[in-house]
């Protein structure tokens, strides 16, 4: 089917009577286009990440920088060559052998997954109500949503430790209610944790909810009604696998960085918490381990780039639908 | 540690701006110091006197310091980390220069005994000159602790490093350092071991000991409790004694009843020092050696230590030290304690991984 669309509006162009270098000088400014996304990946992600990947091969050493060999032209391009053969991959044999790498890899996978599905059912409802409201009115929910980034994403999560403190505004206003007798203990827990990913990434779900809610033709819902159909059927019916390409562009968004989080956990959770994060720090910045840092930061992309594969899979598939 | 990060990347943006920014006859100086550190009125009474500009940044761990200048090119000239482990293996990595003390006449001014104790990890005090020093020890709310353990003063590590006293304490809160080479030396040496022992024996030792209290310990963290113990929020930290004498003033400040003491412990407690030094790479070297010079003025650093209530390393300017703070045992401890204090040489990179394998057991249960 896109082939006889590309066939169909190729051929007025070919008649269209312009000169062959005219058409020559678009196509090139075309593939100029495309080509500045790709040199921007090239320099700000392939170069550092194979810069990374080359360290998590190397050996820690006392020395600046921290590790060996350090491949560099000082010795003329042999020089750069000789070093290769010290690279190895003891250090990812590393992290199989102690127990701790995986289980931090697992829970920062669990806390991320479960603060995902959090996220989802409290930005659903809101995404919901908002492409809902009268049209007049939507841009400024839409602000509404935005809003919090005015402020620094590291106020607002200090912000949460003066709420959730034992002696914080929530304990004060349930004890002063009578609602409860003793302070909660929700900071340093990861309950706490979970509020704060919620709190900061809702956004994050809103926006992409929001966008494929807002498409749908709210006619289909009153046929659905006209047949007899009740609401909530007509919600997991209709709505919700038309919002489909909506959750799971949401549910990415909080879920990749979530993963990989190190400041909510930090300031709200408690020293029990078990994140890849923070156990990246402890290598890179307590034992100095730059090598073996960049093998826990090697895997870890490894273990993002499925669900972005999933991703882009499901995108593919949900372009074709439209089509 | 975004927040340190962030700092970080916006203070060495700003710095490469003003260095960049400045005329070729411009002198100036670039200093990297831990944050709340100095007064700042000393930064401008320098400039006044010599000419030479500022331009002062800060930092809150040295680990972050130590990851700046083991990359290189940082275009610091004078830096300000702790002497054990992070000088001493720092040097070693081939850091610093040496310092040229024929630049440096007020070297006469230094105090034996706190240079005698940093030759340990600056062998001839070849590489660094003091700024401040203290101890590792334990910060306390009065009114609770008297509240829970029925005693006026804490004075022993008992009230933390035995678990029955400490379970006491959860209840109020009890915050520790997250830091295994200031509480695991510690713990050996409340255990009558070696604070420097690098045997796995020993360091297991320590281990179950600090497991048995880790029940009763809420948040193990390196700069929350400032805020924390003055808040009331917790009722013992334990942590260094300038951020906890900085706990003691904010709460007097706040003057919402929260009363804060601090106890080097009976059996000893660790002693840092944080030391003046020059990377290799400095750019302004002569600029670097005057400011160190200055700072080694009596009357200088004597207002230093006035505003940060660290003990400093300079005999000379005792004099000029509020007396409040040269009697308060806290901060210059008798001599009978300062016989107590202990220091810990750099483990070397096994005994390191051991020591933080040990310390992510301790604190997470894993």
């Amino acid at each position: 089917m896109s082939n006889a669309v590309t066939a169909v509006s190729a051929s007025p162009a070919a008649n269209d009577g312009k000169s062959v270098p005219a058409r020559l000088g678009e196509a090139f400014v075309g593939r100029l286009v495309i080509i500045i996304p790709y040199l921007w990946l090239l320099f700000f992600f392939l170069v550092p990440f194979i810069i990374v990947f080359k360290i998590s091969l190397s050996q820690t050493a006392i020395a600046m920088p921290p590790y060996t060999p350090v491949l560099d032209f000082r010795d003329g391009i042999s020089g750069f060559f000789a070093g290769f053969g010290e690279l190895n991959f003891d250090n990812y044999a590393w992290l199989t052998q102690d127990a701790l790498y995986v289980n931090a890899y697992v829970s920062s996978v669990i806390i991320a997954a479960i603060s995902t599905l959090l996220t989802l059912l409290v930005g659903y409802p809101i995404a919901y109500g908002m492409a809902r409201a009268p049209a007049a009115i939507r841009p400024t929910l839409l602000m509404l949503v935005i809003l919090p980034f005015w402020t620094s994403f590291l106020i607002r999560v200090y912000a949460w430790i003066g709420i959730l403190k034992p002696e914080g505004l929530l304990n004060q206003l349930l004890l002063s209610t009578g609602i409860i007798s003793q302070p909660l203990i929700i900071l340093n827990t990861y309950t706490a944790i979970f509020i704060g990913i919620v709190y900061s990434y809702l956004p994050f779900m809103v926006l992409p909810l929001y966008s494929a809610l807002e498409k749908m033709d709210h006619s289909l819902i009153e046929a659905a009604k006209d047949l007899g159909c009740p609401p909530t059927s007509a919600f997991w019916k209709i709505t919700f696998p038309l919002s489909l390409p909506g959750v799971i562009a949401g549910c990415l968004l909080v879920f990749i960085p979530a993963v990989g989080e190190f400041v909510i956990p930090d300031l709200l959770g408690g020293s029990q918490t078990l994140m890849i994060g923070k156990t990246l720090w402890n290598e890179f910045f307590a034992n100095r381990d730059w090598p073996v840092s960049s093998a826990v930061a090697v895997i870890l992309l490894l273990l993002l780039i499925v669900p972005i594969m999933l991703f882009q899979r499901a995108q593919a598939r949900a372009q074709e639908q439209d089509r | 540690m975004i927040r340190k990060a962030l700092w970080l990347s916006a203070t060495s943006a700003l710095l490469a701006l003003l260095a960049s920014g400045a005329h070729a006859q411009d002198r100036v100086v670039n200093v990297f110091n831990w944050s709340d550190y100095i007064d700042s009125s000393i930064i401008d009474d320098f400039t006044k006197e010599t000419g030479i500009k500022v331009v002062y940044d800060t930092y809150d761990s040295n680990e972050i310091l130590e990851t700046k200048l083991l990359a290189g090119g940082s275009g610091y000239d004078v830096v300000v980390p702790t002497a054990s482990p992070f000088l001493a293996r720092q040097i070693q990595a081939g850091v610093y220069q040496k310092l040229d003390k024929s630049k440096l006449p007020n070297l006469s001014n230094m105090w034996g005994e706190v240079a005698d104790r940093v030759a340990k990890f600056d062998p001839g005090n070849e590489y660094s000159v003091n700024y401040m020093w203290g101890t590792t020890g334990i910060g306390y709310n009065t009114k609770k602790v008297k509240e829970a353990l029925g005693i006026d003063t804490i004075d022993s590590w008992d009230a933390v490093l035995k678990p029955e006293n400490i379970a006491k304490l959860a209840g109020c809160g009890v915050y520790f350092l997250d830091s295994p080479t200031d509480i695991v030396p510690t713990a050996l040496n409340y255990l009558g071991l070696k604070p420097d022992s690098t045997s796995p024996d020993d360091i297991a030792k320590a281990t179950d000991l600090l497991l048995s209290i880790r029940p009763s310990i809420r948040k193990f963290h390196s700069s929350d409790y400032i805020n924390a113990l003055a808040n009331g929020d917790i009722c013992v930290a334990v942590g260094f004694s300038g951020d906890l004498f900085q706990a003691r003033d904010r709460a007097t400040e706040a003057n919402k009843g929260v009363e804060i003491a601090y106890a080097i412990p009976k059996e000893g407690a660790e002693m840092w020092f944080d030391q003046m030094a020059i990377p290799a790479d400095a750019p302004h070297v002569a600029e670097a050696h005057e400011f160190i010079n200055y700072m080694m003025k009596p009357e200088v650093i004597a207002k230093s230590t006035n505003y940060v209530f660290y003990a400093n390393g300079n005999k000379a300017s005792q004099p000029l030290v509020s007396k409040e703070i040269l009697d308060d045992p806290g901060v210059y401890p008798t001599d009978a304690v300062l016989a107590k204090l202990f220091t810990v040489g750099p483990y070397d990179p096994k005994t390191q991984r051991l020591v933080t394998r040990s310390w992510t057991k301790v604190i997470t249960g894993q």
